[in-house]
């Protein structure tokens, strides 16, 4: 065994620095608020618990969103003003239109699909005796990283030549059902189809636990009243079930879309968006990070949120309704 | 209880061909559901069980033939972690990467939070309302729109037109860490103040003002009496912080380097995705040893997790 532990001490001494850290700012914050003298007025503890918060929210995120709006009508290094050419290009430049072609694909089969699978797999195992195992299992995946979930999925997918024998489990059955072993991730366009299955499989767990938490919500005298009348499993899906649980289904729904449209890990990992399989986040880090081009990074990133913020205000509507 | 006994006597009075049926569509449910359980659980078994194979096996032959030709070796395992070679994994260091990564970057937005949820659920000051509106409409902020600036507010300080305000923090060593906590924390805070806010708005107020008129201060009620009480709130949304901070791949990508000085196991996986695709022994089990820390807490605390969800989706 050749790993230096002594070389990792500086790490872990900066761990403690971190704790240290984070127990000083508690104190700090708890001292302060008991020595502030009770008053009728509020406002000076509330200062106290909140601008910590406040502070960072703003360094982290407030500034930076005005900051990149406006490095979007920047050139690549940041120097000039350039107008609107970033999105002229984000519209036009071929490259740039195939992301944009992704990225709608993915977003608009990853949460129908989620949705589905996840529903039908509620109302499946829904009072069965496996029930918490069977949930169990589909839930796993939500506790693996994209990055770990990517190559567990590269491995399904891997590819050998026609006379060996295969490692990929995907192109096993292929080839033991008389086909011939393919290159799933570099043939555009089914490649983005076989990386969204690996998104799938990720969220269906997400999918069923809400919805299984709204389908046990549904009153018992419901569902009785229905089976009294006579209805079979099917028409009770679609007009008791499915009805019942509107609004956790949109919920799901709106969660997906929003998870699906930032998603960067399961692409960056598989093919690092090449064979044309790359998406808004993906190209927004290569621009950024990569190639130098802030401008086109940042107008790419405003796009983004100019797509997730409808969705989210509908989420916050939904939300009020719930309630 | 009358509905129970409603429902059972019921149950009896379903006709002879009607329970057939049931029966039937009951046991095509059931391979249904067992067929799904299967597709979600083999790609991870499979990853578990080539990651404990010889390399030259798994090179040449799928993960199947195991049933067929039985050969386990932890060999993959001490490549991967402790191997020093630049080729090998080095995943010790990336791990021990991680856990120092982690272990602040979810204490520090949980006090936070709590803090800002406190002083904002229960402290009456003029302005609350707009506050707590325009915390919560801060997820609307796709990370991807802070990353540029941030980085360079890391790299060149602050400047207000020429005039150096904050220093850049030149970080350089472990000290780097300090950015990623730093980024986390702030990603976090919004989801954050706003589930530990709900859960905190639907305490008793009659609790709060009890103690006030004892005597206590916020600090002591918000630890002898809050803490206590949103213990469940906490932990689910530790338990979400913890999952997302472990995985996250971008925030590492960008605030950690690609080193094994600061990166993650994450970045590190992304890495050998990319350069060593083939080195199948060295993903599988890297991979491996990426999962099974969060997959242990979550199977542990997965009930704290779910009401976690649940809150913070059908209810609100």
């Amino acid at each position: 065994m050749d790993f230096d532990f002594a070389a990792e001490q500086p790490k872990l001494i900066q761990l403690l620095i971190g704790v240290a850290a984070f127990l000083a700012v508690v104190a700090v914050v708890l001292l302060l608020v008991d020595r502030v003298p009770m008053r009728r007025r509020a406002w000076p503890h509330a200062t106290i618990l909140l601008l910590p918060a406040l502070v960072l929210l703003g360094i982290g995120l407030v500034v930076p969103a005005v900051r990149t709006t406006l490095l979007s009508f920047m050139s690549g290094d940041g120097q000039q003003w350039v107008g609107l050419d970033n999105y002229a290009w984000m519209f036009t430049q071929p490259e740039a239109l195939t992301v944009l072609r992704n990225t709608l694909i993915w977003v608009l089969l990853v949460p129908l699909l989620v949705t589905s699978v996840g529903l039908v797999y509620a109302v499946l195992v829904d009072r069965t005796r496996f029930e918490s195992i069977a949930k169990s299992l589909v839930f796993l995946p939500m506790a693996i990283s994209f990055v770990g979930a990517g190559i567990i999925w590269r491995f399904v997918y891997a590819y050998r030549a026609e006379d060996q024998d295969q490692i990929g489990l995907l192109n096993q059955i292929v080839v033991s059902m008389g086909g011939e072993p393919q290159q799933w991730l570099q043939e555009p366009p089914l490649n983005t189809l076989f990386l969204i299955v690996v998104m799938i499989w990720i969220q269906a767990g997400f999918a069923t636990v809400v919805l299984s938490a709204a389908i046990k919500g549904i009153p018992a005298e419901i569902i009785e009243a229905a089976r009294l009348d006579g209805a079979g499993p099917l028409q009770m899906f679609f007009r008791v079930t499915l009805p019942s649980i509107r609004s956790a289904v949109i919920v799901v729904m709106v969660t997906q879309s929003i998870g699906t449209l930032k998603l960067f890990d399961i692409v960056r990992t598989m093919t690092g968006g090449q064979f044309d399989t790359s998406v808004i986040a993906n190209e927004m880090y290569n621009q950024a990070f990569r190639y130098g081009e802030t401008g086109k990074g940042a107008a790419l990133a405003v796009f983004l949120f100019a797509l997730v913020t409808p969705i989210v205000i509908y989420q916050i509507r939904q939300r009020r309704e719930v309630r | 209880m009358t509905t129970l006994t409603q429902t059972v006597a019921r149950a009896g009075a379903v006709t002879a061909p009607q329970r057939v049926r049931r029966r039937l569509t009951s046991r095509v449910a059931s391979a249904v559901a067992i067929v799904i359980a299967v597709l979600w659980t083999t790609p991870t078994f499979g990853l578990l069980l080539s990651s404990l194979r010889p390399e030259d096996q798994i090179k040449s032959t799928g993960w199947w033939t195991f049933f067929s030709d039985p050969q386990l070796t932890l060999e993959n395992y001490q490549q991967v972690l402790f191997g020093t070679s630049s080729s090998s994994g080095q995943m010790a260091s990336f791990l021990i990467n991680s856990v120092v990564i982690t272990i602040p970057s979810v204490l520090l937005p949980l006090a936070l939070a709590t803090f800002a949820a406190y002083a904002l659920a229960w402290l009456p000051f003029r302005g609350r309302e707009w506050i707590y509106i325009g915390v919560f409409a801060l997820q609307i902020v796709p990370l991807q729109m802070a990353l540029v600036p941030l980085l360079s507010f890391f790299s060149q300080g602050v400047d207000v037109f020429g005039v150096q305000v904050l220093p850049a923090w030149d970080l350089e060593g472990p000290a780097r860490f300090v950015q990623v906590w730093f980024a986390h924390t702030c990603f976090a805070l919004p989801l954050g103040i706003f589930l530990i806010h709900n859960f905190m708005a639907e305490l008793p107020g009659e609790l709060m003002e009890a103690a006030r008129v004892d005597g206590a201060s916020h600090g002591t009620v918000l630890r002898k009496l809050v803490l206590p009480l949103v213990g469940p709130a906490l932990a689910s949304f530790g338990i979400f912080q913890f999952l997302w901070v472990w995985n996250d791949l971008l925030v590492a990508l960008i605030f950690a380097g690609g080193t094994a000085e600061n990166a993650p196991m994450t970045v590190r996986l992304a890495q050998m995705a990319g350069t060593k695709g083939n080195e199948w022994q060295r993903l599988t089990s890297g991979a491996f040893v990426s999962v099974i820390i969060p997959l242990i807490v979550f199977l542990s605390m997965q009930r704290y997790f779910v009401r976690g969800l649940l809150a913070g989706s059908v209810k609100g």
